[in-house]
C-alpha cells in the first residue's frame, strides 16, 4: 500500500476526542449561565459585566435563547433560531413554533458542526419555553457536539455547569418565587466564580407566563439590586 | 440548515430579506389574475393625533361587490409595541401585508435587539406597498394608515400612502377608505390642535368620523348596537398601544348615535 506523502492518519477515535477537548476547554473558559424555574416561569441569570452584548435573549412569544462561548458562534445560532421561529409562525400560526423543536434543530446543526465541520462551535446553549401553566415548563440544554437533554427546575449551561447542578440540587426545595430565584441563581454562579457578584455584573431575563403575548422580559439593575438586598 | 459563515451579509436584520433568499413562495405574491374577480374593499380608517400620541379606528364592513362578506371584521392591528397599521383595500393582500409587516418588525427587534425608528417603520411599509403594485394594477389596491408613537421625540405620528408607495406625514390627521373623504370632512370640523385634544375626546372624534363616513358611504358600517358591534379603536402613547375595549366603545358610540335621534 503506498501512502502519499504528507498524508497523517488519525483515527476517528481520536479526531473526535481532540474536537471535544477543544471546544470543551475553550466554553469553560467563558462564563456559565443558569436557569431556573420560578413561580410564574423560567428565571434566565449570567454572569455578564457587558449590558448590550447579551447572553440571554428572546426567540419567539414563549420561548428564550440563552448561549456560552464563543460570541459569534452563539450569536450565529441566535439568529438562526429567531428565524426558523419566525419563518414558521409566518408560514403556519404563532402557536405551531415550540422550544421543543426549535432544541432539535438546534441538535442537528451542532451535531452535523461537530461531526463535519474542521472546528466544532465553542458554544452550548440553552432553550427555555414556558406554556400556559407549570407542567408546560420547558428547558433543553443542547452541547457543542449537538447532545440535547431535557432540565427540570433548574439548568446550567458553560464552564462548571456540573458543580452549579449541584449547588442548585441542594438549593432547590419548592418552586422559588422571582426574588428567591434571583437570589439562589446569583449564589450559584458566585460559588462557581466572582464571589462579589453586584447587580451591575449581572444579566436576567425572565419569561413570566402572567406577561401578555411576548413572555419574554429583561431584568433592569434596580429590580436585582433589591432581590439581592433582600 | 446550518449558519452560513461564508457570508456575514446574510446575517441581516429583515425578514423580508430572509424570505426572499430561503423561502420566496411565502412572500406576497403579485396577482396575475384576469377577468371579473372581485375582492373585498370598501372600508374606512381614520387617525388623528392627540395631546400624548395617537388614536387610529377603523370600521367593521367587509364587503363583496353589494353584499356585506364580514360585519365584524377587524381592519386596525397592532403593527408593534408602539404603532398600528390600519388597511383599506383588497382584504386578502392587506392582511397577508399586516402579518409580514408584524413579523418584519418583531424580527428586527428580536436580531437588533432595539426596535426600529418609527420613520424606519414607516419607510419600511412603503417598500411593501410598492412590492403590491403589479397586483394594486390589477385592482388589487393595499393602502394602509399608518400611525405611531415616536419614543425618541416623545410624540404621535401619522404616515400615509399613495398606491406606489410614496409616504407623507400628516400633522393633524387623516382618513383612508371609501369612505375617507368623508370621515376627513368630519374630523376638519370635529378636530382643532392636537394639544388640546385628550385621548377621551380623541375616541369620541374618530367614532363620530366613522358614523359619519357610514352615513355617506355604502362600504362603511357604522356603530352596529343591534349585534352589539363597534368601530376597532387603538390607542398608542408613551405607554404603547393597546385595543379600546369593545364596552368602552359602545357608550361613546351610542351617545352620538342618541345625538342624532334626538334622544
Amino acid at each position: 500500500v503506498s501512502v502519499p506523502s504528507g498524508f497523517m492518519y488519525a483515527s476517528p477515535e481520536q479526531v473526535m476526542k481532540d474536537r471535544a477537548d477543544y471546544a470543551r476547554r475553550n466554553i469553560a473558559r467563558g462564563k456559565p449561565i443558569v436557569a431556573i424555574e420560578y413561580v410564574d416561569g423560567i428565571l434566565l441569570l449570567a454572569e455578564n459585566p457587558s449590558a448590550t452584548l447579551h447572553k440571554v435573549s428572546e426567540i419567539y412569544d414563549q420561548i428564550a435563547f440563552a448561549g456560552v462561548g464563543k460570541y459569534n458562534e452563539y450569536e450565529n445560532l441566535r439568529i438562526m433560531g429567531i428565524r426558523q421561529a419566525d419563518l414558521k409562525g409566518y408560514a403556519y400560526s404563532r402557536d405551531d413554533v415550540t422550544a421543543r423543536a426549535l432544541a432539535n434543530l438546534y441538535s442537528q446543526v451542532l451535531g452535523q458542526i461537530f461531526t463535519d465541520s474542521l472546528k466544532p462551535y465553542e458554544a452550548e446553549i440553552l432553550v427555555a419555553g414556558v406554556g400556559g401553566d407549570a407542567s408546560e415548563t420547558e428547558m433543553y440544554h443542547v452541547t457543542f457536539d449537538g447532545v440535547m437533554t431535557d432540565e427540570q427546575r433548574y439548568a446550567a449551561v458553560g464552564g462548571q455547569a456540573d458543580a452549579l447542578k449541584q449547588f442548585l440540587a441542594e438549593r432547590y426545595a419548592e418552586v422559588p418565587d422571582l426574588l428567591a430565584a434571583i437570589k439562589m441563581g446569583t449564589e450559584a454562579l458566585a460559588s462557581v466564580g466572582n464571589a462579589e457578584l453586584a447587580a451591575q455584573q449581572l444579566e436576567a431575563a425572565v419569561l413570566d407566563r402572567a406577561l401578555p403575548r411576548r413572555k419574554f422580559r429583561r431584568l433592569d439593575v434596580a429590580e436585582l439590586e433589591q432581590a439581592l438586598a433582600s | 440548515m446550518r449558519p452560513d459563515f461564508s457570508d456575514p451579509a446574510r446575517i441581516a436584520s429583515s425578514f423580508t430579506d430572509f424570505l426572499r433568499t430561503e423561502r420566496p413562495e411565502l412572500l406576497p405574491q403579485p396577482a396575475v389574475f384576469q377577468g371579473a374577480l372581485q375582492s373585498v374593499e370598501a372600508t374606512t380608517i381614520v387617525a388623528l393625533r392627540y395631546a400624548e400620541g395617537v388614536v387610529m379606528a377603523g370600521d367593521r364592513r367587509a364587503t363583496e361587490g353589494f353584499s356585506i362578506a364580514h360585519r365584524a371584521m377587524e381592519k386596525v392591528f397592532p403593527a408593534d409595541g408602539y404603532s398600528a397599521i390600519g388597511i383599506a383595500g383588497a382584504a386578502g393582500p392587506a392582511v397577508e401585508m399586516v402579518r409580514l409587516f408584524q413579523t418584519e418588525l418583531e424580527y428586527y427587534e428580536k436580531v437588533e435587539g432595539e426596535a426600529l425608528s418609527l420613520a424606519g417603520k414607516a419607510n419600511h411599509l412603503g417598500r411593501m406597498i410598492r412590492a403590491n403594485l403589479p397586483a394594486a394594477m390589477q385592482g388589487f389596491v393595499v393602502l394602509p394608515l399608518f400611525g405611531g408613537y415616536e419614543r425618541k421625540l416623545g410624540e404621535g405620528r401619522i404616515y400615509r400612502y399613495d398606491v406606489t408607495g410614496g409616504l407623507s406625514e400628516e400633522t393633524d390627521y387623516h382618513a383612508v377608505g371609501s369612505g375617507g373623504r368623508d370621515a376627513k370632512n368630519s374630523l376638519k370640523k370635529l378636530y382643532a390642535r392636537a394639544d388640546q385634544v385628550d385621548a377621551g375626546r380623541a375616541v369620541e372624534i374618530v367614532v363620530e368620523a366613522l358614523t359619519d363616513a357610514a352615513e355617506e358611504d355604502a362600504g362603511t358600517a357604522g356603530p352596529d348596537p343591534v349585534h352589539g358591534i363597534y368601530p376597532t379603536v387603538f390607542v398608542i402613547d408613551v405607554m404603547g398601544v393597546r385595543e379600546v375595549s369593545q364596552a368602552d366603545v359602545e357608550p361613546v358610540a351610542r351617545a352620538i348615535l342618541d345625538r342624532r335621534t334626538g334622544t
